[in-house]
């Protein structure tokens, strides 16, 4: 099936895929995601509950604490990590957490920033191709 | 859009300052890319927030560095750490937990920094001044820095600040330069009264506000009919950073750069106008407490950790008082204030009252709280953000006052009469 393609920009790029898990509401890692088992546990965020280890995560940037950083780091060592990482405006977070994990661990994930009106077009569930280019195939 | 770098810059980035500052530097030029910086700008001072043990990758982090000889190139202090070194085994700490945290603050302190210890760095001797370029981790510390006393850092995560510290550069990006520092959304407070405005737990509650709504933008309050003290705006920064990614914000009248609207703007119109009254500030209110009934097991203070006017004012209202016997009471705050508080008389009156005190590290971060103590009460915002999601506790928001009483009733009250329609 030929499917919805969006190009996004690569804040970094890399080769992923998974299901979608999408939230318009921005997220802490920090006493947000459970880097043991992928959990997210921000119990006032929607998307509380739902596990997002090897999915692609799809949320508009990273809010409140400066330790983001440091608890999707130890995600990415555990295993535990998103595939991907779908925002809509370039999120120094993130990225960071990427570049950290390709110096140490050399496991850098993809990270795609996307203009509003296509972040929009992803839906939880949908099984989206994150390509080296920063374009997503969405099915 | 590409990145210049300076002479001293690619030496860095070539291993000619040695390979720890290769590393540093190497990820500071990929991050400068990634943000779209086009230059590297000089600091004169960072705050570096990784020293929190979470896991094992952090700590390799800061290993690796230390390994490789970091020093830091400008004065640097230090976050909370992972674990209180002194107290940590009257808590339910497992011992494994407290050596990793404690190896993360050897090696943070093996590169040169001020052991600080501590998330309210600004209320240190190493408060930064107006003006000044720094490269700040820490929400809290960020929004202060940026806001109350008119510094200039962006809002940088953990492990970035280090990069920082130990180059003494930063991306020449964001809340760095000045036309990025111009207010975006006004809020006007309408019908909030003065008594109010004066109490302790508006500011909490405000913040929690403003977080939400502002989001990533740069907001500007109008209408305060009182000048906050420091710790009044530490409660709001610390909240707004909580519930948002507040790292700026503006108050009319009392923050250094909003004189005016239109200097707070920059001579530009707000994208939107918000009108803040009491029904709002309610509804904040109760979004912060998360028990819903008057079951309480604990209280506590301290984030961001508490300065001296905080112990001084808690001395005041515990004197002669003892908290209830089957409720705990926690301040946490750095050795140096609890330090000084002691000295300045503080610390009897609130020991005496059956409180204790934990320095250096946060009951956030470090794995404290044994199973049986579910019910929280705090005057933290931040406290009342994150604990049901980091502690999985409940936990209820009011004034210093009512945790006070609270404690020597044994059960959860608030005194509802400043925030009454």
């Amino acid at each position: 099936m030929e499917g919805l393609i969006l190009i996004g920009k690569p804040v970094i790029s890399g080769k992923a895929s998974g299901i979608a898990l999408v939230s318009r509401e921005p997220l802490s890692f920090w006493g947000g995601y459970d880097w043991k088992s992928g959990e997210i546990t921000d119990r006032r965020h929607p998307l509380s509950g739902e596990n997002a280890k090897g999915k692609v995560l799809v949320v508009p940037f990273t809010r409140g604490s400066s330790t983001t950083t440091a608890v999707l780091l130890e995600a990415i060592r555990e295993g535990t990590a998103p595939a991907a990482i779908v925002t809509t405006a370039t999120d120094f977070f993130f990225a960071l957490a990427s570049v950290v994990a390709g110096e140490l661990y050399e496991k850098s994930f993809p990270l795609i920033a996307l203009s509003e009106s296509d972040f929009g077009m992803i839906k939880t569930g949908d099984q989206v191709e994150v390509m080296e280019d920063g374009k997503l195939i969405v099915n | 859009m590409t990145l210049n770098l300076s002479v001293k810059d690619q030496e860095m980035l070539k291993g000619a300052h040695g390979p720890a500052t290769k590393m540093a530097m190497s990820i500071l030029v990929r991050m400068a890319e990634v943000s779209g910086a086009k230059e590297l700008l000089d600091i004169s001072g960072a705050h570096i927030d990784s020293t929190v043990y979470i896991g094992d990758a952090g700590l390799e982090y800061a290993e690796r560095l230390a390994s490789l000889g970091a020093k830091v190139a400008v004065p640097t202090t230090l976050n909370v750490s992972g674990v209180d070194e002194h107290h940590w085994k009257e808590w339910a700490v497992p011992p494994l937990w407290a050596k990793q945290a404690h190896r993360q603050m050897v090696a943070y302190q093996s590169m040169g920094t001020i052991p600080t210890w501590t998330c309210a760095p600004y209320q240190t001797e190493m408060r930064p001044s107006f003006g000044q370029q720094i490269a700040w981790g820490e929400s809290n510390a960020i929004v202060f820095a940026n806001s109350v006393i008119g510094a200039r850092t962006e809002r940088y995560p953990d492990m970035f600040d280090v990069c920082c510290a130990i180059t003494g550069r930063a991306p020449a990006i964001g809340l760095h330069l000045t036309e990025n520092r111009a207010g975006k959304i006004l809020l006007k407070l309408e019908g909030v009264s003065a008594e109010l405005q004066a109490s302790d737990d508006f500011y909490p509650v405000l913040g929690h506000y403003l977080g939400k709504i502002s989001l990533d933008r740069i907001p500007v309050i109008e209408g305060m009919s009182i000048v906050p003290d420091d710790d009044q705006l530490k409660a709001l920064g610390a909240a707004a950073a909580s519930s948002g990614a507040v790292a700026l914000f503006h108050m009319v009248g009392v923050t250094p750069e909003a004189p005016t609207v239109e200097a707070a703007f920059q001579g530009n119109s707000p994208e939107e106008t918000i009108i803040v009254d009491m029904e709002i500030l309610r509804q904040a209110r109760r979004e912060l407490t998360h028990a819903d009934d008057a079951r309480l097991d604990m209280v506590v203070l301290g984030s961001p950790h508490f300065s001296l006017a905080e112990y001084k004012t808690l001395a005041k209202l515990v004197e002669g008082k003892k908290k209830h016997k089957d409720v705990k009471f926690l301040v946490t705050s750095s050795r140096a204030m609890t330090q000084l508080a002691q000295q300045a008389g503080f610390l009897e009156a609130v020991q005496a009252f059956g409180a204790q005190i934990t320095v250096d590290t946060c009951i956030l971060t470090t794995p404290m709280l044994p199973k049986e103590i579910r019910f929280l009460m705090t005057n933290s915002a931040k406290f009342a953000y994150y604990a049901p999601g980091l502690l999985d506790k409940r936990i209820a928001f009011s004034s210093l006052a009512d945790c006070v009483t609270s404690a020597v009733k044994g059960e959860i009250v608030r005194d509802e009469t400043l925030w009454k329609g």
